[in-house]
């Protein structure tokens, strides 16, 4: 069924109908809406058996996910930014343990400075931490993205992030055709553990390993990640044919024959094609979906022929540079084409079309560094620049430069 | 686990004591037990929590018929029964992280309700630093949701698996790795010391008991009594580590029953916040006589006695005997 | 594609208006898309939403810097914030105001846009009249509806009933639709 329906609202709908039996709950913007509406659907019976545990914290709630999952329920969550970082720990952990946990991150900055909007960097973060990460375009796209999320989850026993923009996503509202019951109980099976904690057969599940086991624990769940790489796209593809919503690892558009590619995750996609219809230039984009893995080669394969990549990073390395465009880079290794960083929308700012057209009429014009930052107001910088120079106790480092920006609410863009 | 266990020592308080009646012994003392805790672990000589903690999980694995599960906290108790690729445990076992076995136990309680098992039974087990410290947000969650789940904590009353480093439940005075017996005030700080018994208390919670390994029939009713329970329940075992205290592994036991006797280690019961009994002191000893055989107090003894230290320690244990009603009535 | 911009403060209904239009816009058969300009719960801040609706799948995820309509819950923005900024020459404007254009003092909008497309509406007043509250969104989606034509009154109805409650969404199209008839009867009659 199709419906104009909030982006958390359609996930929580999808997740329902996934039925998980456990779902641990601890609230953060922008991820609320989501848990919420899990939450009434529990109490209210739509969704039974669920489990639904307010627990105290989001370091508690995936330590609830590990020990429900271990347990044989399958198990969710959702979390974003500090509450990300605050269960760190416990990431490695579920994934070290190999349980098919499913969570949706609402992508949020991360603090100092505190702030509540849209970029990657809580996801990015954690991207080593073992987890499947998949980067939702739309929220079309995330519904359908947490449905296979399942499905994998238990076929590789690996645990999986759906990273979905905070807000621009999650607060939305657009046109989502929905799956519904029967066809997503059509599509997951009911979950059965590879591992399981039964008084019937006792297991170890936990112990320390030490060098003489480690390499191999560890080899062996690289080995299981990389298999996402095959089995996400077969996944999907099964998805496509009961669902008709196509999902894939990565998605060319006018990829074919452009001498520029901008490479990107998540919903910024969409305004990037906008930017690039309009212009009269030989410019395509390259939407990331599956992220951990990292889909080397289907990038490599996807980028051969260009001159030019420009990966656009909702998220950077300090004092390093970018985060996916290292990826890129190792992946296009001896390739001939340039890869420029563009680290833009940090903390929520926006990134619209006509900044996006400056940046390739910049491209185009061979003006475009290594790395850049979108919108950086180079006037404020060097001003607080000149001002720490002359002054010590320049106070906290925010203060000044919002005193030059002006009341925050007066701005729309 | 169907090979008969023999035993050599005659006449113990502990095991196979003939002067009892069979029906009055231990579990431990069966020739057919099964341990939920088998030997082969590496625990040190003499450790309170290898003792404890094998007539905990017995004593709830009888109690819930052979259905349960237990989540450990990482910690001694976690490293000497699990060193890979071998187990000590023969009942399902999870070990996850350092803060949250208390979330974990809530989770496998959520799935075992969610899947229609919950005849299936959940214990989590930590040490003291694994409680009160840095796991405290987590016990003090599953205490106010009222999961289902019995949560014991061995309290040796340091981190000792990592060298004995002060938690938060370590006494005052006691030398640890981070509280040296040096400088002016050698040892742990007054004033220290969360009391968990009491914080469980306070979640007016089904039932919270203390218990040590000097009386172990005590332990094992207290077990079963809790398991005979449901929702949040708590069991505070203090548990002697011979070597984080300095004493002789052959003292366990011993100091265990000085530690009650002198009042500093009060053992009651209490349910949904009440204290409903106790363990009164049958021959109570001066707190001395329960630290000089300890290493870590030694700094208060010897030529110059710190008989300030001395008798503050005293004043606790007389403050918990008072408040616990611990000395019984004197009989006219 | 029509870009719509609403501002009001917290508490007002203007997260609410943007997504209903969006389901209106649905109902219609468009495409469309609706957001806020997100920021912490606070009644009486001032808020910003979006609602863009277009006869192709929207991608763009950007905030409305060039609405082809503004809509103004509270009149007390007015010399505060730059309610207009990037408004379309040949843009709406529909105000939530006892007072007239004039009146609010800002004839420099009149100067610079046609008159035809610029409304002001005591919405609040008819909302407490058929709510029995201050609620002036719907009402003014009633009065966009009419101004525009972008969406039917129909479909603002269904939009409304399937987010409320029967009684309170009753309340709410009858509302709407007093805010309709008197603006497509303004529009009617010669400006003056």
């Amino acid at each position: 069924m199709r419906q104009q329906v909030e982006g958390s609202r359609a996930i929580a709908q999808a997740v329902a109908w996934c039925r998980p039996a456990v779902v641990p709950a601890y609230p953060i913007t922008p991820q609320t809406h989501i848990v919420e509406a899990v939450g009434a659907m529990a109490k209210e019976g739509t969704l039974s058996p669920c489990e639904y545990l307010t627990v105290e914290s989001e370091f508690s709630a995936m330590s609830a996910a590990i020990g429900a999952s271990a347990t044989g329920a399958r198990t969710y969550t959702a979390t974003a930014s500090q509450g990300l970082l605050f269960m760190a720990e416990a990431l490695y952990n579920a994934a070290g343990l190999g349980l098919p946990i499913v969570m949706t991150v609402a992508n949020r900055a991360i603090g100092a400075p505190i702030n509540i909007w849209n970029d990657h960097s809580d996801s990015m973060s954690q991207r080593d931490a073992g987890w499947v990460q998949l980067y939702a375009e739309d929220n079309q796209a995330a519904v359908g993205l947490h449905v296979v999320a399942f499905r994998l989850a238990e076929e590789l026993s690996v645990p999986v992030m759906v990273c979905v923009d905070g807000f621009v996503l999650t607060h939305a509202f657009e046109p989502i055709e929905l799956p519904g019951q029967e066809l997503v109980d059509a599509y997951l099976p009911p979950y059965h553990p590879r591992q399981l904690l039964d008084p019937e057969e006792p297991v170890t599940i936990g112990a320390m390993v030490g060098p003489e086991a480690f390499t191999e624990v560890r080899y062996l769940a690289h080995h299981q990640l990389l298999q996402a790489n095959d089995r996400f796209p077969a996944l999907a593809g099964e998805y496509a044919a009961v669902s008709g919503q196509r999902l894939s690892a990565l998605s060319a558009y006018a990829v074919e024959g452009a001498r520029t590619v901008v490479v990107a995750l998540g919903s910024v996609c969409g305004t990037i094609k906008d930017a690039v219809d309009e212009l009269d230039a030989s410019i395509g984009v390259l939407a990331l979906t599956l992220y951990r893995p990292f889909p080397a080669a289907a990038v490599r394969a996807a980028l051969s022929g260009a001159d030019h990549v420009i990966v656009l990073e909702r998220a950077f390395a300090p004092g390093a540079g970018g985060v996916v465009s290292a990826d890129v880079r190792a992946a296009l290794a001896g390739l001939p084409a340039r890869v420029s960083t563009v680290v833009a929308g940090l903390g929520g700012r926006a990134v619209t079309k006509a900044s996006v057209q400056t940046l390739l009429a910049q491209a185009e014009e061979g003006r475009l560094g290594e790395l850049s930052f979108l919108d950086l107001r180079t006037d404020l910088v060097d001003r607080e620049l000149g001002r720490r120079d002359d002054v010590h106790r320049t106070g906290p480092h925010a203060s000044h430069l919002l005193r030059e920006t002006g009341v925050p609410s007066t701005r729309i863009g | 686990m169907s090979e008969g266990v023999k035993f050599y020592q005659i006449g113990s308080r502990a095991v196979g004591n003939r002067l009892l009646d069979e029906s009055l012994r231990t579990g431990q003392a069966s020739p057919d037990r099964q341990n939920t805790l088998n030997s082969g672990h590496r625990a040190c000589q003499g450790c309170g929590e290898a003792l404890g903690a094998r007539y905990v999980v017995d004593a709830a694995f009888r109690a819930a018929k052979g259905k349960l599960i237990a989540v450990n906290g990482t910690g001694c108790l976690e490293v000497f029964s699990t060193p890979y690729p071998e187990s000590s445990w023969q009942l399902p076992w999870l070990h996850s992280l350092f803060a949250n076995a208390a979330s974990v136990a809530s989770g496998v309680a959520a799935a075992l309700k969610a899947t229609g098992r919950d005849d299936i039974r959940v214990l989590a087990q930590g040490g003291d630093g694994a409680t009160v410290d840095i796991g405290l947000a987590a016990v003090s969650g599953m205490f106010e949701r009222n999961d289902d789940v019995l949560y014991v904590c061995y309290d040796n009353q340091a981190y000792m698996n990592t060298g004995v480093q002060r938690s938060g439940a370590t006494p005052p005075a006691a030398r640890t790795a981070t509280t040296e017996a040096v400088g002016p005030r050698p040892g742990n700080l007054f004033g220290a010391g969360k009391d968990m018994p009491r914080i469980a208390m306070a979640h007016e919670i089904s039932y919270v008991a203390t218990a040590t390994v000097a009386e172990l029939h005590d332990l094992e009713a207290k077990v079963e009594k809790a398991m005979s329970l449901r929702g949040a329940r708590y069991l505070h075992v203090l548990v002697p580590c011979p070597l984080g205290w300095g004493s002789a592994p052959a003292d366990t036991i011993r100091l265990a029953r000085l530690a009650q006797r002198s009042g500093l280690f009060p053992v009651y019961e209490a349910e949904n916040g009440e204290v409903t009994s106790t363990l009164p002191i049958r021959g109570q000893v001066p707190v001395e006589d329960y630290l000089r055989p300890q290493k870590r107090f030694a700094h208060l003894f010897g030529d110059r006695p710190d008989t300030e230290v001395l008798s503050r320690l005293q004043l606790l244990a007389d403050r918990n005997i008072a408040r616990f009603g611990l000395l019984p009535e004197e009989v006219h | 594609m029509l870009d719509v911009r609403f501002h009001g403060r917290g508490g007002q209904g203007v997260v609410t208006a943007a997504e209903l239009l969006s389901v209106a816009a649905f109902v219609d058969g468009h495409e469309s898309q609706a957001f806020p300009s997100f920021g912490s719960e606070r009644m009486g801040a001032p808020v910003v939403s979006f609602c863009r609706i277009s006869d192709v799948a929207i991608r763009v995820r950007e905030p409305v810097t060039q609405p082809d309509a503004v809509v103004v819950l509270d009149a007390s923005l007015l010399h505060q914030v730059d309610l207009f900024a990037g408004l379309s020459p040949t843009g709406y404007v529909l105000i939530n105001s006892v007072r007239t254009l004039p009146e609010l003092g800002i004839e420099e909008l009149v100067d610079r846009h046609d008159a035809d497309r610029l409304v002001t509406l005591p919405a609040t007043d008819l909302a407490r009249q058929h709510l029995g509250r201050p609620l002036p969104n719907i009402s003014l989606l009633g009065a966009f509806a009419a101004l525009t034509g972008a969406v039917s009154l129909g479909s603002i109805a269904t939009a409304v009933r399937q987010r409320f409650g029967s009684d309170v969404a009753e309340l709410n199209v009858a509302a709407a639709r007093a805010a309709y008839t008197i603006v497509k009867e303004a529009r009617r009659a010669p400006a003056g």
